[in-house]
């Protein structure tokens, strides 16, 4: 089940014109998992999310969904995905509550309506109209339009978009809970943190093509240096210390007793330090891993800062 | 919420059930809307009552609310199904309503579907408020049901398929401003409350074409004059909801 394939897009090409939007795009979307599509404005996020909602129809390549053709076959897909436009969707003048009681009624087996409400904290403005409510109410009422008839695969377009930090926890949390639950979830975003702390696989986008797809453990180790620091006893023997280490890794006291090691960083590694400290007595204080993060990786690739 | 919340039992309503929902959160939408009752219910009640008893315009032999109330409901079925619906909608494609209903469940055809029977509901409450003032001001209406139904239904039809089409081409505040424009320009020149013989000839024989003067003419033919069966504005009304709906088909744009 894990490794079924929910989303697989392959060389997909879209032009809005002469601009092209996505530029032969590759994106797999594995079952139960979260992934998260990560890039500047402009990169073709929107557009790569919304054909394969159904759409847009491609210019050059294929998506499939569920198995499906999402412009062929949308009759099918549509039941089964939730979707979370990028803005809008709702009446202007409906209220919030009624709207999410609404979408659930075009539903068989929806969600409970009021326990959404109150997960999403939308019960203070359950009555208040969709063009009367703050920017991050609205954006939780999208959010929970896209969930409540219990599809099995959520879009969201940039689903933490002006939501407040609180705002932004609970809308992680329901994700992660969307994913034990067995639902999986393309979401795109513009936050490097949020990739790291939501997504099982992270594509990064520039320009409308994927410049690095992976786990965030993955794309932050990927070839980038990274630096482990700690303090003990003044002197310790950084050549045995070497031997313990993989090839490639450098060891150095930068003051009496305060040593930085510099390589591929990861649990491995760690595991091994701290263990050549215990058979030569030493306590290592203040051990801290100084990892690249996404931020650093997209600048790599790109040279562009993310959130331009 | 707990473990099992969220897991998956995806599924379309049945359609019937869409339908039926969609269409009364449309009613409900519509009803709830300022600017639209103002259009749809206070103007054709305040034309009914002021014109029928005031002597502003000359309205022909007869008396004043036999010649007004046919105008007066066939003003109804325009304000909802033409300029109420071509606004309501061209702001729901505006903000985005159109497209995320496009991904629900809920077909297209169902959708249109839901919207027909919302207007048809609203012109029901219109109709049955005007009568209801009518009748009051001593209306005596003439003819059987059977006609005036159809001619409803094809005004209603013809309504739509423009009221679509302009709210599927245009910008939604081009839509708003030419909407109101169009209803204010119908309401003086197609026989509502104007009988179209106070125009010259040459301009009449054209205003007669209008959706609006074949509705109003031909509830007036029975209403007022008894007609059995007004095939001449039943014929015009069936041919502008072909030509409406056809290019609405055709033109809408969902986005
Ligand atoms: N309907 C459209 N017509 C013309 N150009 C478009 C259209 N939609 C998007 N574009 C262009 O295509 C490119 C990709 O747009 P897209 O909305 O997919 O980007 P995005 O990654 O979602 O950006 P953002 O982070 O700002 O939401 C942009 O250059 C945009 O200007
Ligand atoms: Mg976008």
């Amino acid at each position: 089940m894990k490794n079924e394939s929910v989303v697989q897009v392959r060389g997909l090409v879209k032009r809005y014109g002469s601009k092209t939007a996505v530029d032969g795009l590759d994106l797999d979307v594995r079952a139960g998992t979260v992934t998260a599509v990560l890039g500047p404005n402009g990169a073709g996020k929107t557009t790569t999310v919304e054909t394969c909602e159904g759409y847009r129809r491609p210019d050059a390549g294929t998506v499939r969904v569920l198995g499906l053709d999402p412009v062929a076959d949308a009759a099918r897909l549509r039941p089964r995905i939730g979707v979370m436009l990028q803005s809008g969707g709702v009446y202007s003048g409906a209220r919030a509550e009624e709207m999410l009681r609404h979408m659930a009624k075009l539903h068989a087996d929806p969600l409970d309506v009021d326990a959404l409400i109150e997960r999403l904290g939308l019960g203070s403005c359950g009555r208040t109209t969709y063009r009367r409510l703050s920017g991050g109410q609205q954006q939780r009422l999208a959010l929970a339009m896209a969930v409540v008839g219990r599809p099995e695969l959520v879009f969201l377009d940039e689903p933490t978009a002006g939501l407040d930090p609180q705002a932004r926890r609970s809308t992680w949390d329901l994700v992660r809970e969307l994913r034990a639950d067995g639902v999986s979830t393309v979401l795109t975003t513009h936050f490097m943190d949020e990739a790291e702390e939501l997504a099982d696989d992270v594509a990064i986008v520039d320009a409308g093509k994927v410049v690095a797809q992976g786990s965030p453990e993955e794309l932050c180790r990927g070839g980038a240096e990274n630096t482990l620091r700690f303090t003990g006893r003044p002197g310790l023997d950084m050549g045995s210390l070497l031997k313990a280490l993989p090839d490639g890794t450098a060891a150095a006291e930068l003051t009496p007793g305060a040593y930085r090691i510099s390589g591929t960083v990861d649990p491995q590694l760690l595991a091994t330090v701290t263990s050549w400290c215990a058979q030569h007595g030493v306590m290592p204080d203040g051990i801290s891993v100084e990892r690249h993060s996404l931020e650093d990786v997209f600048l790599g690739l790109t040279g562009k800062e993310l959130r331009a | 919420m707990s473990a099992g919340t969220y897991t998956p039992r995806p599924g379309a309503a049945p359609v019937g059930r869409m339908i039926a929902a969609q269409a009364l959160f449309e009613t409900k939408m519509l009803l709830r809307n300022g600017e639209q009752l103002l259009l749809t219910v206070v103007i054709p009640s305040l034309l009914l009552v002021l014109f029928s008893t005031v002597d502003i315009v000359d309205t022909g032999d007869g008396r004043p609310v036999d010649f007004l109330a046919p105008g007066v409901l066939a003003l109804a079925v325009m304000s909802t199904a033409f300029t109420g619906q071509a606004i309501a909608t061209g702001f729901e494609r505006r903000y985005g309503v159109l497209k995320r209903l496009a991904a629900s469940p809920l077909p297209r055809w169902a959708l249109m579907t839901a919207k027909t029977l919302a207007v048809l509901v609203t012109e029901v409450l219109q109709i049955a408020l005007l009568t209801a003032i009518a009748l009051g001001l001593g209306w005596s209406p003439q003819g059987g049901p059977l006609p005036v139904l159809l001619l409803i239904v094809l005004g209603t039809a013809a309504f739509s398929g423009l009221g679509l089409l302009m709210a599927g081409t245009l910008k939604a505040e081009a839509t708003l401003a030419a909407a109101n424009l169009v209803f204010l320009l119908l309401l003086v020149g197609g026989g509502v409350v104007v009988p179209l013989d106070k125009f010259p000839d040459a301009a009449r024989g054209l205003l007669e074409l209008l959706p609006i003067s074949a509705l109003s003419g031909g509830l007036r033919d029975v209403l007022q004059d008894g007609a059995a069966m007004p095939w001449a504005e039943l014929g015009i009304l069936a041919l502008w909801a072909a030509a409406g709906l056809g290019a609405a088909a055709k033109l809408f744009r969902w986005e």
